[in-house]
């Protein structure tokens, strides 16, 4: 029977939801097209992470060693070409995650196995796949097809495929020796770096008043944060903001900074990435101020604005001003 | 230090209206401005910085047509020293790993130390030349580097993880590294910075020069192929605030009120 092979991904001994995320996936596809789902959990003293695999695949594959205690894309890249030369599974799934992006990409070209990354739809067909990316910022999506026969690899993209509930399965683990050697390494994990702690925290803020690109200089923050002044609230930013260094990496909305569930969230000059609505969608009300209509930002907000941030902010200050007064 | 950075010219649709093209496959470019993909502007920025602090020299590389040379040429004012175009109509449609393979051939000529890659392209967003580049050249890694601290023969980088965690490894050279928006200030080009290096020749080279048949790149040559484009589809959307300015901001002042975020 076709196999399903699943990368898990972990992190200082926590499963990340993509993993299950795919889990669920694989389930789906693999009674579309009749495979079974076998699950690579590679680590050490890894094995309590088996019982959340099991009930989600028909096989947990646990491969345990020293040198697998962190992540290093040269000891995964051994480990799985080892694996899937071996096991030859039809398909192959990676989180397209910053440990994903370090290792996928290497390994399917050192297998030669055709890859698609990044993806948030996946589709049988025939003997192969159709797949749905995101092109240009997620402005226009794509079709994707692959040219060659399988098998194949596919990265999927954090949050795409939300866990569907299915009968719980019994996955058998095995255990498998590792294939890595004491054979030095051209790349060693050092450590992990905490990030650092700001003087606001914008997760515990109940109103968050957040800008984007769309503020284009930092000189035009004091403005957008006599709002936030103004509402008792936090002032906090999607990427480009930070990356410019205009703001604080502690103030930074999304995927790579903080996940905010504050009960108001105004979203000023920002276009709306996924990279930053996954860090926003559990806030409870969210009004976006943009002047691009077809901002992907309006397709997650309750309230729209289409307009110029720097018209329609002031007057807005203004009004809160004058009606807060009465 | 000597270092190869590899980099992209593409549209800017940041703030643009996008239009998909008569193909289906593409979108309509004519009415949009072109730059340099933002993670390229940090790779060689990157390079640079490195350069002045380490000596050495700095040669950038990328794949396309005549109007690539614009980007190069930014990237010469910038401060890199020579700038390679590898241009062929049978490279037109190379997906991630035959681009990574195109560049491959020309990078097997070249003296380096180090190569920096951009992160993911702003128009495909695929992700994953710079990691193949690596693979095909046989040289460690590291992606979504946002530091990077010299030391002899090897550097310690730090990769950006989700949440604002880091991971830092040790990584021997030569390697390659693919960099995030963010690490650095990339510098202003002046006009007259442009000019300056306006007559500095861009070498070109084609599938021949680098002894690559035109069946093994381009579309033939890819595992992957682009079927069409189209609009995401449109969730349930926002209610829009609509009016003069004014009215609008009492509205906004009524949802606040109502939803907690006044105090």
């Amino acid at each position: 029977m076709k196999e399903i092979l699943i990368v898990a991904e972990h992190r200082r001994g926590e499963l990340r939801d993509v993993t299950l995320e795919m889990l669920s996936k694989g389930r789906q596809l693999a009674e579309q097209i009749g495979a079974e789902v076998s699950v690579a959990l590679l680590g050490k003293g890894v094995s309590p992470m088996v019982d959340l695999l099991k009930p989600n695949s028909h096989r947990v594959l646990l491969i345990e060693d020293d040198r697998l205690e962190n992540y290093n894309s040269e000891t995964y890249e051994k480990v799985l070409t080892q694996l899937i030369t071996e096991r030859k599974p039809f398909l192959t799934l990676i989180g397209h995650t910053a440990t994903g992006m370090d290792f996928a990409p290497s390994l399917a070209a050192h297998l030669r196995i055709p890859l698609a990354t990044d993806c948030i739809g996946i589709e049988p067909e025939g003997e192969s796949f159709l797949l749905t990316r995101q092109l240009y910022g997620g402005k226009v999506n794509a079709s994707v097809s692959f040219q060659k026969k399988g098998p194949f690899m596919i990265t999927v993209r954090q949050g795409a495929f939300p866990p569907i509930e299915k009968t719980p399965l019994s996955g058998e683990v095995i255990s498998i020796s590792s294939s890595l050697r004491e054979e030095g390494l051209a790349k060693r994990f050092l450590q992990y770096v905490e990030a650092a702690v700001g003087e606001v925290d914008i997760t515990q803020a109940d109103i968050l008043v957040s800008i984007g690109r769309g503020i284009k200089d930092a000189e035009n923050i004091p403005m957008v944060k006599e709002l936030a002044d103004l509402l008792g609230g936090a002032l906090s930013c999607s990427r480009p903001v930070v990356d410019k260094k205009w703001l604080p990496k502690d103030r930074q909305v999304g995927t790579s900074g903080k996940t905010v569930k504050p009960k108001v969230y105004i979203a000023i000059g920002i276009s709306g990435a996924f990279q930053h609505v996954a860090g926003m969608k559990g806030a409870g009300t969210v009004i976006a101020i943009n002047k691009d209509p077809k901002a992907p930002i309006f397709s997650v907000a309750k309230y729209g604005i289409v307009a110029d941030l720097f018209k329609i902010v002031p007057v807005i200050k203004d009004k809160i001003k004058e009606l807060s007064k009465k | 230090m000597n270092i190869i950075v590899c980099i992209k010219r593409v549209p800017e649709t940041a703030d643009a209206d996008v239009i998909i093209d008569k193909s289906g496959k593409d979108i309509e470019k004519g009415g949009l401005a072109f730059d340099l993909n933002e993670w390229d502007a940090y790779a060689i920025e990157e390079a640079i910085l490195l350069k002045e602090k380490l000596g050495g020299t700095v040669t950038v590389l990328s794949m396309g047509g005549e109007d690539s040379n614009e980007s190069l040429r930014k990237c010469l004012a910038m401060g890199a020293d020579e700038a390679i175009r590898l241009t062929d109509p049978a490279f037109e449609g190379s997906d991630g790993y035959t681009t990574a393979r195109i560049l491959s051939e020309v990078i097997r000529k070249l003296p380096y130390d180090l190569i920096l890659t951009g992160t993911q392209a702003e128009d495909d967003g695929y992700g994953q030349v710079g990691v193949v580049l690596a693979e095909i050249l046989g040289i460690p890694h590291a992606s979504v580097v946002n530091r990077i601290e010299v030391q002899d023969k090897k550097l310690n980088v730090h990769r950006e993880l989700e949440g604002g965690l880091e991971e830092v490894f040790e990584i021997d050279l030569p390697a390659l590294l693919t960099i995030q928006t963010g690490i650095n200030e990339p510098r202003y080009v002046s006009i007259m910075g442009i000019r300056k290096v306006a007559k500095k020749e861009i070498k070109a080279f084609g599938a021949s020069d680098l002894n690559l048949n035109p069946q093994e790149v381009g579309v033939s040559g890819s595992d992957i192929r682009l079927e069409k484009i189209f609009l995401p589809p449109v969730g349930e959307g926002a209610e829009m605030l609509e009016g003069k300015p004014e009215e609008i901001a009492t509205k906004v002042f009524e949802i606040l009120k109502d939803k907690g975020g006044l105090v």
